[in-house]
Parts: structure tokens; sequence; C-alpha cells
């Protein structure tokens, strides 16, 4: 389970805060089961009005509120890229870009703002980040809570 | 396992990409509308759509039998989409690789009525909530320094024919600025007196990219012709890797960054240092995408230096502070990573007055409206004047509202699905 914080109001003010910051109680949804999710790797569903993108990565579950922090885009219906990485050789020579093996990024449509899959933090400003979404496996279900 | 699990009806929420339909790349943005501004009049003065996949249409257009044929042959060869143009498609990286993919984009519209660059503008401005909106030609942002002369006049005619005779005629939102072929002055008077009357076009515009002297004698009769219609005169700013300053920054952010304030700096500079304003005081001046950040930078340097140096700028009665004061500028890219600083830039230039939104939607850089609304600084009056009452007084447009209800674009069209 992961649950996000506000976002620091002065770094990123245009923040859109989405509908499920606050509001009644948190009802509990099956939206996949757990092997669709591991062979998608992404599903984003509309649940009565409250988006969310449920992500399968290494092993781990996450689910995050379908708003990129910048100006409110459907941050989870973007692609999915490798992070970028600028790699290094000896000397503290460059050498050149390179994609990460490991890390992969949420990417929002709307202006190319990147978000770690696993921790919904931007790569270069830790304070950007995604709203979570509470979500558990269940029996095989994909549960998450809205 | 004690709660309980319900299965509601649930839909499934596709990914976008560059042929997702207009409404659905932007349903985000007309919720945005439906809750915070569906009663805002909404001018967007710096659009783009996408008129590339239609530049064969264009090139039917140009008047010259050999550029014509020249550019028809590009077409259908090598030339594609970029023919006669020259932008340099492999250095052309807005989409990030493709992690951006509206710009450019091709969404279906088969059995709509319409041309297919109408209703993809219409659904942006039914999406967006926008009651008009003006569009200018993407591709023709760095014609300024194609080496040929006869290529910018013979595209420029043929692209403003194409905008006055083919698409503005078919939706009243939909507004022109003439584009001015600014490398042969007297080919911009001509599209002055041809164009200059019609009621969808509502400006000029001169692509700041291009190493032109904007006070140079040889402006002063399209300068008058200008004043005379009392339209404005636009500069909207672009960027040029190919700058040899710009050739040192090895990321296209780098080079974007700077260049889009570089050419509008520079054709400011020239134009108060010049005394335009005193020689012009009627001409209505709008810059266009450069952001906000470098106005109070660039009047502050032009305060201090003339303060020093008054013998080489004789002809201002003021400080340059004073007529950008009077300028006009539009919003996009907002700089706004520090609210103190935004809202000083702001007060800097009397933005409630002087400030026009413009989304440049499609590009990757584009700004919905609520950029404007969910400033915390800004008076409702403030918001109000800058999303569209600005640009009403500036362009004389009629404020009765345009646009569908923002409930009605989210009702007959909900989001990808």
């Amino acid at each position: 389970m992961n649950d996000g914080s506000p976002l620091a109001p002065e770094t990123m003010p245009d923040i859109v805060q989405p509908e499920t910051a606050t509001g009644p109680a948190l009802q509990d949804v099956a939206i996949a089961r757990l092997e669709d999710l591991q062979e998608k790797e992404r599903i984003v569903v509309d649940i009565d009005g409250k988006e969310v993108g449920v992500y399968f990565l290494n092993g781990e579950v996450r689910a995050w509120v379908n708003m990129c922090p910048h100006q409110g885009g459907p941050v989870c219906q973007g692609k999915i890229m490798p992070r970028t990485l600028q790699l290094v050789r000896e000397g503290m020579k460059s050498g050149g870009l390179g994609f990460s093996e490991t890390e992969r990024h949420i990417v929002c449509p709307w202006h190319g703002m990147e978000f770690d899959i696993l921790t919904g933090r931007h790569p270069s400003n830790q304070e950007v980040r995604l709203r979570g979404v509470p979500v558990r496996v269940v029996d095989g279900e994909v549960v998450v809570s809205v | 396992m004690t709660d309980p699990i319900t299965r509601p009806s649930i839909r499934n929420l596709e990914p976008i990409h560059s042929r997702s339909d207009t409404r659905d790349v932007l349903s985000h943005a007309t919720k945005q509308a439906a809750k915070s501004y569906d009663d805002y009049f909404i001018v967007d003065i710096d659009a783009h759509v996408s008129e590339d996949q239609f530049w064969s249409e264009v090139l039917e257009l140009v008047d010259n039998d050999v550029w014509r044929q020249i550019g028809q042959d590009q077409n259908r060869g090598f030339g594609g989409n970029n023919a006669l143009l020259n932008i340099t498609p492999g250095l052309s990286q807005q989409s990030v690789g493709g992690r951006i993919g509206h710009q450019g984009r091709r969404e279906p519209v088969e059995g709509v009525e319409g041309h297919p660059f109408v209703i993809s503008a219409r659904r942006g401005m039914d999406a967006l909530g926008l009651d008009y909106q003006v569009v200018f030609p993407s591709a023709m942002l760095l014609l300024g320094m194609h080496p040929q002369d006869e290529v910018e006049v013979a595209l420029a005619r043929a692209f403003n024919r194409w905008m006055t005779e083919v698409t503005l005629p078919q939706d009243d939102r939909l507004k022109g600025m003439i584009y001015l072929p600014y490398n042969t002055p007297e080919a911009c008077e001509e599209m002055v007196e041809r164009f200059g009357a019609d009621d969808n076009i509502i400006g000029f515009t001169v692509c700041s990219t291009r190493n032109n002297a904007i006070h140079s004698d040889v402006y002063m009769k399209l300068y008058a012709m200008i004043e005379e219609t009392g339209k404005p005169l636009a500069f909207h700013s672009g960027y040029h890797w190919g700058d040899p300053s710009f050739a040192q920054l090895n990321r296209f952010l780098s080079m974007h960054a700077l260049s889009f304030t570089h050419y509008n700096q520079i054709h400011v500079t020239n134009w108060l240092i010049n005394a335009m304003p005193e020689r012009f005081p009627k001409l209505k001046m709008v810059w266009v995408e450069s952001g906000l950040a470098w106005i109070p930078f660039l009047m502050q340097r032009l305060d201090h230096e003339v303060l020093l140096r008054p013998s080489e700028a004789p002809g201002l009665k003021r400080l340059p502070s004073e007529y950008m004061k009077e300028m006009f500028y539009t919003t996009q890219p907002m700089e706004r990573t520090n609210m103190k600083l935004l809202q000083a830039t702001m007060e800097s230039f009397n933005s409630e007055t002087q400030l026009l939104y413009s989304s440049d939607w499609p590009h990757w850089d584009w700004d919905a409206p609520s950029t404007i609304t969910e400033l915390p600084f800004l008076s409702e009056q403030a918001k109000r004047n800058i999303l569209g009452l600005n640009a009403a007084r500036v362009f004389n447009l009629d404020t009765t509202r345009k646009k569908p209800a923002a409930a009605q674009v989210l009702q007959d069209r909900p989001g990808v699905s």
C-alpha cells in the first residue's frame, strides 16, 4: 500500500487536487486479476469518476491517482518509459545517455513530466510526486480503495 | 479478509497517443473548465492545431508556377509535409522521443462534416473551454531563416489564402493572424493590403526567428499600414538550433529554453532603443511565446543602460520599461515554479491589462486555461482579463459566449473509454 502526501505548494502551485484527497470513507474495488495486470503492466480505470492507474513492476503493485501534479493531465494514460540516465565513464567524462534496466517511469501525455512507477516521485525533484491510492492483492484480485 | 469487496461498473481508460481524439486527450481540461471557469470568456491567442498534414493543400495555392511544381514534387517524394520548408526533422525533438504525442497528431475525423483541420480545432476549443482561438502555422515558424526569400513569399501567400479561404470561414470561433514574409518588406505590404480587411483576420504576425533589424527603414511603410488598420502586430518567437550561439547547446531542452526568449528580446530592444513607439504610438505590439520571466529582466537591463547612455537612445521620452508596460504579451509557456517571482513578474508589466492567455496547443509545452485560474495571487477580475477580456479589447472581439457548456462537452464524450 502507498499513500501520497500533498505536494509542496510553492514548488508546484498549479496542482489540481484530486477528488480522492478528501471525502467519504474509502470503498474497496477489485479492478483486475493480478495476472492480467502483470501481463499489461498498467491498467487505468474510472470508478465513479475517480480515475486510478494501477501498475505492476518487479513484483510490486502500485496505484496512483490519474492526475499529473503539473497541470492535472491524465498522467497514467501516457507512455511507460525506462528512466534515462546520464552515464559517466573514467575520469568523470560523459558516457552519454542510457536507459535504466530496472527503473521505469510513468510519463504524462500532456507535457512529458515523468514519475517513478514505484515511488511516484519526479526524478529531478522528489517533492513533485503522484498521489497514491491504497492498493493490495486479495485472492489474486487487485483491489484499490477509492 | 473481512472488508467487503464490491465490483462496481468500471470503465477502462485507454492510453493516449498521437491518434487519440482531441476531446479524449483534453478531457481533464474540460473537467477543469466545468469546475472552475465555464462562465469565463476565453480567447486563446496562439494555437497551432496541426496544419502539416494539409500541407499539400497549401502547396496547391502557391501562385508561382515554378515553386508550386517544385513544392508538389517534393511533397510527393522525400520532402513530404516539409516540402519547401527549412525545418530540420532530425532536430525537431519536441515530442521527447514520442513521450508527448499530441504535436503533429492525426485524429479520426471520419463521418464528421467539415475540414479536418477545423474539426480538430473545434474539438480543442470545446475541450479547453475557449470562445475563440487564433491559429498559426507551426511549420512556418522558422521560415525567417529560409535562405530563399522568394520561397517565404510564395508560402506566405499560399498559407494566407488557405487560412482565409479554406479554414477560417468554416468556424466563426477560429481567427487568424496574417503571416508576414518579413524578409521581403514589399510583399508584407501586399499582404496587409490584400488580407487586412478580412473579418477573420485579427492581426499580423512576424516570426521572430530571423536576423532582420526591425527598426530598419524598409519597414516604416509596413508599420504605418498596420497601424492604420488598428489591428495588432505580433512577433511570434521560435527556436533555431543553427544560430551560432545555440550551437553550443547539446540538448533540445537547453536550446529551446533560451532561444524562445532570445529572439523577442532582440526585437524588443531594437524597437525601444530606436524609439519606434514614439513613431508609431497607436501600433499595438504583441510578443508571443516567450513566456514572462524575460520581461522584467529586459526592463531592468534597458532602463539601466538608457539611464547611463541616453545619447544612444535619444528618441526615447521615457524609460524603456514604461513603453514595455504598454505592450502586450502572451502567457505561454508561463514560468511558475516560484510564485513570488511570477507575481512580481506579472506586476512589473501590468499583467491585469497587458497579458493575453495563449495555449500553444497542441505543442509539447502548451498551457491550459487552469494555469491562470489556479494562480493564488490574481484577483477574479485579473483572471478574467488575462483569459479573454484583454484580448477582446486588443483584437476587437465580441464577448458574447461562443462555446458550449463544459458539462455538455463531457456528456457528449466523457473521455477515452
